[in-house]
């Protein structure tokens, strides 16, 4: 097919298809990014968090007088045991995702002193005994805390635990130890503290990002205490799904009602998880309805055009038609037009995309978007406008000759 | 002669309309999504001390304590308790005022309600007077109360009308944590959008920033008093090396005090600047500092270093905008291929005596009947906008609102992109030529 014809009548029609290619290139550069920051979103929302997510609920008891931690931690747990339904309760400092954040620092070099360039930042998770179930942590290799470990944990007045074991997620081993094996190994805070890696669990996310990568988020130690410390608050009650709202409203009746002086808050760890992204989430979709928004209006405005055309030409046409053309040779003239005035509208695109890539990189901690993209989003639009062309062109087609006889 | 262009349009769009509801459609949901967002962003970045944010200032001195190894950015964005106090102490600025948060369990013992976690303000009398903060009953405390420790506080207009049914509160006792202290001032509502005066740690929040926009604290104590009240439960922003026990971080080597300070001349600024710079090269001098580093910013210097304005609210102003381009060529393209596709009718009109001028009137009052039309649609489209805004779960979304000023802007776009969108078509309608056309009818 001859393409001459076409660009000289699209040069006839400078402005309007100008417009329609900015309109594309507009649309193509928005697509590439848009689509990239949804699957930004998407891939946060789904990080892996290995614990048991959908039985586990948070009991947090503040105000408790201090002094007396032992004996009412001991009452509290005993009182979620006897809830039935519930299948392990345990304590702790914070949950994941909770932005109730305890970070601390490691380094794996025994010498330095202050916290320096040397150190890790990582979550810290204080558990009593019982915590590996009841969090349903995944063992990846070496082994939970013992009896004696736990028991042998307390804070005193410090962040830190007394006690020399600790339990760390894969992430985290691997930041650590790159291509050795973590178990056995020791971390280090300070000349004080000093913990051995007794084991290594899939990766648990921390109670917030923190500043980090996604890889950092589930940089997480857990450490082992006895259940006498205030500074403890987040009971963690585990049960069968089914049971677990049923069981979250027993926990928080109960517990309210031995101290009414505390103030006791309940959420099932699917309610933290889902407060936790809710605004990644409504971004997310705030994005998806833009570019179902913008594809919808660059289509229509493709048609209205397109019609447009059709209209203007029907003599034109008809003429074509009178002196041989088919109407496949109607057809594919409009759908090449279409093919023209979209390729140099997505390849305009795809440069506005990667620089609007490179402005949101400097400007708003966005990542570099992966170079497929771009003709993933040329494709589409490709699609697109063959798509919106083919109602107008499929009309054109149907143009009977007569039509060039009638008005000359 | 405008009546019957107005009529004409009207026809003209009728004739054709499923295309102008799409060309309205269009031109609605640009404006509104440019102007749902232009609003959030100029509620989130507008100044929360209009008039007085110039004269507020907020010092820092490089702590890290000598002998340290590491490379924390200097300054930090709090003052350790001894700088912050030295500094708070000298009295060097019209007005001081020490900021530091922290958790605390409040009982009314007069009302029966369960007790509550809430975040108190430790902070000092300077704050009330310093930043106008609006009192309903009641006043703030007395410098002399920052000293003698008192057991005083002043709640929000919030607390007070859950604890006391917004009645006058002064006099009433509260429990914070196990220690009874006197309500002496009730605020009237009180809203600063940001929360400006607890804006830190922006750099590190990867644009999260959403947080700064929160309500304002439920319950402010002397500082030096609260100390005492709420030990053990004071929060560092970071520290150098671990305190001795956390939560008491007096004489700690954490950085968890603010200081924000009011200085009404230029000459009162330089000053301050040298003062702490000299008391930074002092304390070096004794053998506390390592570094001599300071730096003050005004209070507008401080948000915009903390990038106040989440990451996401700006991404959306960006992509709104680029929509609102999308849909503004949009409509261009459809209104140009119309007006052109009628150039037969024009050329007639012209060969009978419409001058250029009248051709180009009457095009543009159909495309302005479209950018109307689609104006007010893009109006209506901002308000169910920051409606839905206003129902997400973010911490400012109680202060979307649409303010006189968005209202006369999304006017003025409204006209704008409709004069954008039928000017070119126009122009190039009213520049047909008649023998032409009129040879090919």
């Amino acid at each position: 097919m001859n393409i001459r014809p076409i660009f000289s009548s699209l040069r006839k029609h400078r402005i309007p298809t100008t417009l329609i290619v900015l309109e594309i290139a507009l649309a193509c550069a928005v697509l590439c990014n848009a689509v990239f920051m949804i699957g930004q979103r998407i891939g946060d929302i789904r990080l892996p968090n290995a614990i048991d997510q959908a039985g586990i609920s948070v009991v947090t008891v503040q105000g408790t007088d201090p002094d007396h931690a032992r004996d009412v931690i001991a009452r509290n747990l005993a009182t979620l045991r006897a809830i039935p339904g519930v299948q392990a309760v345990a304590l702790m400092n914070t949950v994941p995702l909770s932005q109730n954040g305890w970070n601390t620092g490691f380094t794996t070099d025994p010498a330095t002193k202050g916290f320096d360039d040397k150190y890790v930042n990582v979550a810290e998770y204080l558990i009593t005994s019982g915590g590996d179930k009841a969090l349903g942590l995944h063992l990846f290799r070496g082994r939970f805390f013992h009896a004696d470990e736990y028991a042998a944990g307390t804070l005193g007045t410090s962040f830190m635990p007394t006690g020399h074991a600790a339990v760390i997620t894969r992430s985290f081993a691997a930041r650590m130890w790159p291509g050795h094996s973590a178990l056995g190994k020791v971390l280090y805070m300070g000349d004080t503290y000093s913990y051995t890696v007794v084991g290594i669990v899939d990766n648990v996310l921390r109670p917030n990002r923190n500043g980090g990568d996604a890889r950092s988020f589930s940089h997480s130690v857990f450490l082992p205490v006895a259940p006498v410390e205030s500074a403890m608050n987040d009971y963690i009650v585990r049960s069968a799904p089914v049971d677990r709202d049923r069981v979250l409203r027993a926990s928080i009746d109960k517990l309210s009602k031995l101290e009414p002086a505390a103030v006791v808050k309940g959420r099932t760890f699917s309610d933290i998880r889902n407060a936790y992204f809710a605004d990644t989430r409504s971004m997310a979709w705030m994005l998806v309805l833009v570019c179902a928004v913008m594809i919808a209006v660059t289509a229509f405005g493709i048609v209205g055009l397109s019609s447009f055309w059709v209209g203007q030409r029907r003599r034109q046409i008809g003429i074509r038609r009178a002196v041989g053309a088919t109407r496949g040779h109607i057809l594919r003239y409009f759908q090449t037009e279409n093919f023209l005035i979209s390729s140099l509208g997505v390849a305009l695109g795809m440069i506005l995309a990667y620089g609007a890539n490179l402005y949101l990189m400097q400007h708003y901690e966005m990542a570099r978007m992966p170079w497929y993209f771009l003709p993933i989003g040329a494709l589409t639009l490709w699609l697109i406008g063959q798509f919106s062309v083919l109602g107008p062109a499929l009309r054109a087609s149907n143009v009977p000759p007569v039509v060039a006889t009638r008005s000359v | 002669m405008f009546a019957y262009y107005l009529q004409l349009g009207l026809r003209s769009l009728r004739r054709n309309s499923v295309l102008t509801a799409l060309m309205v459609l269009a031109i609605a949901v640009g404006i509104g999504a440019a102007m749902t967002t232009l609003t959030v962003m100029h509620l989130l970045s507008g100044d929360p001390l209009p008039g007085r944010s110039a004269h507020i200032f907020y010092p820092q001195v490089d702590a890290t304590p000598a002998g340290y190894t590491g490379t924390p950015p200097h300054p930090m964005d709090m003052l350790d308790y001894r700088s912050a106090v030295d500094l708070w102490r000298a009295h060097h600025a019209d007005r001081q005022a020490l900021v530091a948060d922290s958790p605390v369990k409040l009982q009314a013992p007069e009302s029966k309600g369960p007790p509550r976690m809430l975040t108190m303000l430790s902070t000092t009398a300077g704050f009330f007077p310093m930043f106008k903060v609006p009192f309903q009953y009641g006043s703030a405390w007395t410098p002399a109360d920052d000293e003698g420790r008192a057991r005083v506080a002043v709640i929000s207009s919030y607390l007070n009308n859950r604890l006391f049914g917004g009645a006058d509160s002064v006099g009433h006792m509260l429990l914070l944590r196990n220690t009874a202290v006197r309500i002496v001032g009730v605020l009237a509502p009180w809203r600063p959008s940001p929360q400006f005066y607890d804006v830190r740690g922006g750099r590190y929040a990867q644009g999260n920033t959403a947080s700064f926009y929160s309500r304002t604290e439920d319950v402010f104590t002397p500082f030096f008093s609260s100390l005492q009240i709420n030990d053990g439960h004071f929060q560092q922003f970071s520290c150098w090396a671990m305190p001795k026990k956390p939560g008491h971080l007096v004489d700690s080597p954490c950085a968890w005090v603010g200081l924000w300070v009011q200085l009404d001349t230029p000459a009162k600024i330089h000053a301050y600047r040298r003062f702490i710079a000299n008391y930074a090269r002092h304390q070096k001098a004794l053998g506390r500092f390592a570094n001599t580093d300071t730096r003050m910013m005004s209070l507008m210097q401080w948000l915009a270093f903390n990038h106040v304005v989440p990451s996401n609210v700006k991404l959306q102003a960006w992509l709104a905008f680029a929509f609102l381009a999308i849909c503004l060529f949009n409509t261009v393209g459809l209104l140009l291929a119309k007006f052109l596709r009628r150039a037969g009718e024009i050329g007639v009109r012209r060969a009978l005596g419409a001058s250029r001028g009248a051709v180009f009137s009457q095009c543009l009052t159909e495309a302005g009947l479209i950018g109307l039309v689609g104006g007010l649609g893009g109006l209506l489209l901002t308000l169910l906008g920051l409606w839905i805004v206003r129902h997400q779960d973010t911490p400012y979304a109680d202060l979307v609102h649409l303010d006189l000023s968005m209202l006369v802007v999304t006017f003025v776009l409204a006209l704008l992109v409709s004069l954008l969108a039928g000017t070119l078509p126009a122009l190039r309608a009213s520049r047909i030529a008649p023998a032409l056309q009129l040879k090919t009818l």
